[in-house]
């Protein structure tokens, strides 16, 4: 068939779209039905969780340290106005932990995670590298989709939990410069009105974002194609959308949390 | 360079029937047939973009095809199961074209990969005397704990090679194995090619468009070209001053270009 004789449902463009979502909604689906079926690669899920989680500590530390330090400092004012500078410790908890913690570290983890298994499965795409996995009787979505999407989801809460702590560590210092706060009744004032919901949302948030970026980030990868330019484009395409999907998220489960809240 | 004699009378292991491959509007294999009997070096010969590499991923069900009958072992390839279609491509090893070596990991971690994560029962002392053995058989036991960024393209292609005999094949098939080699070691991995077929019995197809390959390598050419096998034969055959040059200006000009090379 040649192209003059090719037809199109809409438009080439609208076909192409619908195809990729349908091709997409396919790669979810086959990773539910890999990842409850053995083997279990239990040895590479950890060797991920290292690689993905335990190595974005220190870019994770220092955001959320900065992010606690920042925010305190430009809240001070606003409040000082209104003699109202003991509230501080609870408004920036409030913050953190149902906002802040979880959506910096997914913003982070989007850039760095996401990128990364981008280009790496990219690469090992267009070098036939998963091929070769293939055709040795391996089976390659099992072994290099599924453990990454499952490392980015088990890790990314984990670090989600930690950069709050921190950011709340950086608010800490913060506060303790202009009021002889002790960290008991800073942490005690600022719990004091965080409830069960904050946290269990926070976490929910956290655990959606570490599925995205893994299954963003590995679809990309695992479809590059055109050699080096496309392990490049992989890898963009897998940050700017992982990105743009964890602040729709972040949207959807601040609203769902805030139903159940009123409910 | 010495070659494995052929029995004619044996069942073929790989046969190709009225194969039909395109990529969109692109036909690229067209009414392929082929039959390559136990312990052959069938090298298919054609210019870049002939779809010489695209035979061979059918073959082990990477690529799907339009219409025909690809039969390994006996089996219809494209009819496999999933796990029928896995136990197939352990009886079959596939050398890539640029090596598709693991960066990520050593070359002893390359080799025993496939190994572990197909043979469950093998203890330590098995896969490292199986890693042995393959490095001895492609000469290159020193290298065993290089990055596989660190080798050179010939020494690449060696442990691409012997990546695939550790899971001991009946049948080998090599992309390009001398693309982009220098003579000295192109004659080297033809040699290799050679000794595997005859230390491990294997039947092989070799994709390449060095003609100094196929003679070396191949007990019978076939030449690719436009989607179709124009010949079938041995080399001499194939490349006949006298018939084929005249017949086909395509072969002749392969023929020039290679011969120029």
């Amino acid at each position: 068939m040649n192209s003059s004789q090719r037809r199109y449902l809409f438009s080439k463009g609208i076909d192409q779209y619908f195809t990729d979502v349908y091709k997409a909604y396919r790669f979810v689906i086959r990773f539910f039905k890999e990842v409850i079926h053995p083997p279990f690669h239990f040895k590479e899920i950890i060797n991920q969780c290292f690689e993905l989680g335990l190595k974005s500590l220190p870019l994770i530390t220092l955001t959320g340290f900065v992010t606690g330090i920042v925010f305190t400092k430009q809240s001070r004012p606003s409040l000082a106005e209104f003699g109202a500078t003991s509230w501080l410790p609870s408004l920036i908890s409030i913050a953190i932990v149902r906002a802040l913690g979880s959506l910096v570290t997914g913003l982070i983890c989007a850039g760095k995670v996401g990128s990364s298994i981008g280009a790496e499965l990219g690469s090992m795409k267009v070098t036939e590298q998963i091929d070769a996995m293939e055709v040795s009787a391996i089976n390659p979505f099992k072994y290099l989709v599924s453990t990454r999407v499952l490392a980015c989801t088990i890790t990314i809460p984990i670090l989600g939990l930690y950069c709050g702590f921190v950011a709340l560590m950086g608010s800490y210092f913060s506060v303790h410069k202009n009021e002889a706060t002790s960290i008991v009744s800073f942490f005690h004032n600022g719990f004091s009105t965080i409830t069960f919901l904050d946290i269990f949302s926070s976490l929910a948030k956290s655990i959606v974002f570490g599925f995205t970026i893994g299954m963003i980030g590995c679809y990309k990868g695992y479809n590059a194609t055109n050699g080096t330019q496309g392990v490049g484009k992989a890898a963009n395409q897998a940050v700017v959308l992982a990105m743009f999907l964890v602040f729709i998220e972040e949207v959807v489960i601040v609203q769902m949390a805030n139903w159940i809240r009123d409910y | 360079m010495e070659k494995q004699e052929v029995k004619k009378d044996q069942e073929p292991i790989i046969s190709i029937k009225g194969l039909y491959k395109s990529f969109g509007d692109k036909d690229v294999l067209k009414d392929i047939n082929l039959e390559i009997s136990k312990g052959e070096n069938m090298v298919v010969l054609g210019r870049s973009g002939s779809g010489k590499s695209v035979l061979i991923k059918i073959l082990v069900g990477l690529l799907s095809f339009d219409k025909g009958t690809v039969k390994v072992f006996g089996k219809e390839v494209d009819k496999l199961s999933g796990k029928d279609l896995d136990a197939l491509r352990l009886r079959i090893g596939f050398s890539f074209q640029n090596s598709a070596l693991y960066d990520s990991m050593n070359v002893r971690q390359n080799l025993e990969f496939p190994l572990t994560m197909n043979k469950k029962d093998v203890n330590k002392g098995e896969v490292k005397k199986a890693v042995e053995e393959v490095l001895e058989a492609v000469g290159l036991k020193e290298k065993i704990n290089e990055m596989p960024g660190d080798l050179s393209g010939g020494q690449r292609k060696r442990i691409g090679i012997a990546r695939t005999l550790i899971l001991k094949p009946e049948i080998m098939l090599y992309d390009e194995p001398t693309s982009g080699l220098d003579p000295i070691t192109s004659e080297e991995i033809n040699k290799l090619i050679n000794d595997v077929q005859k230390k491990y019995n294997t039947t092989s197809i070799i994709i390449t468009h060095d003609l100094t390959c196929a003679k070396e390598t191949g007990s019978r050419v076939a030449m690719l070209l436009d989607g179709k096998f124009e010949k079938i034969g041995k080399f001499d055959e194939v490349f006949d001053p006298k018939s084929s040059h005249k017949d086909n200006k395509e072969i002749k000009s392969f023929f020039d270009y290679n011969f120029i090379q």
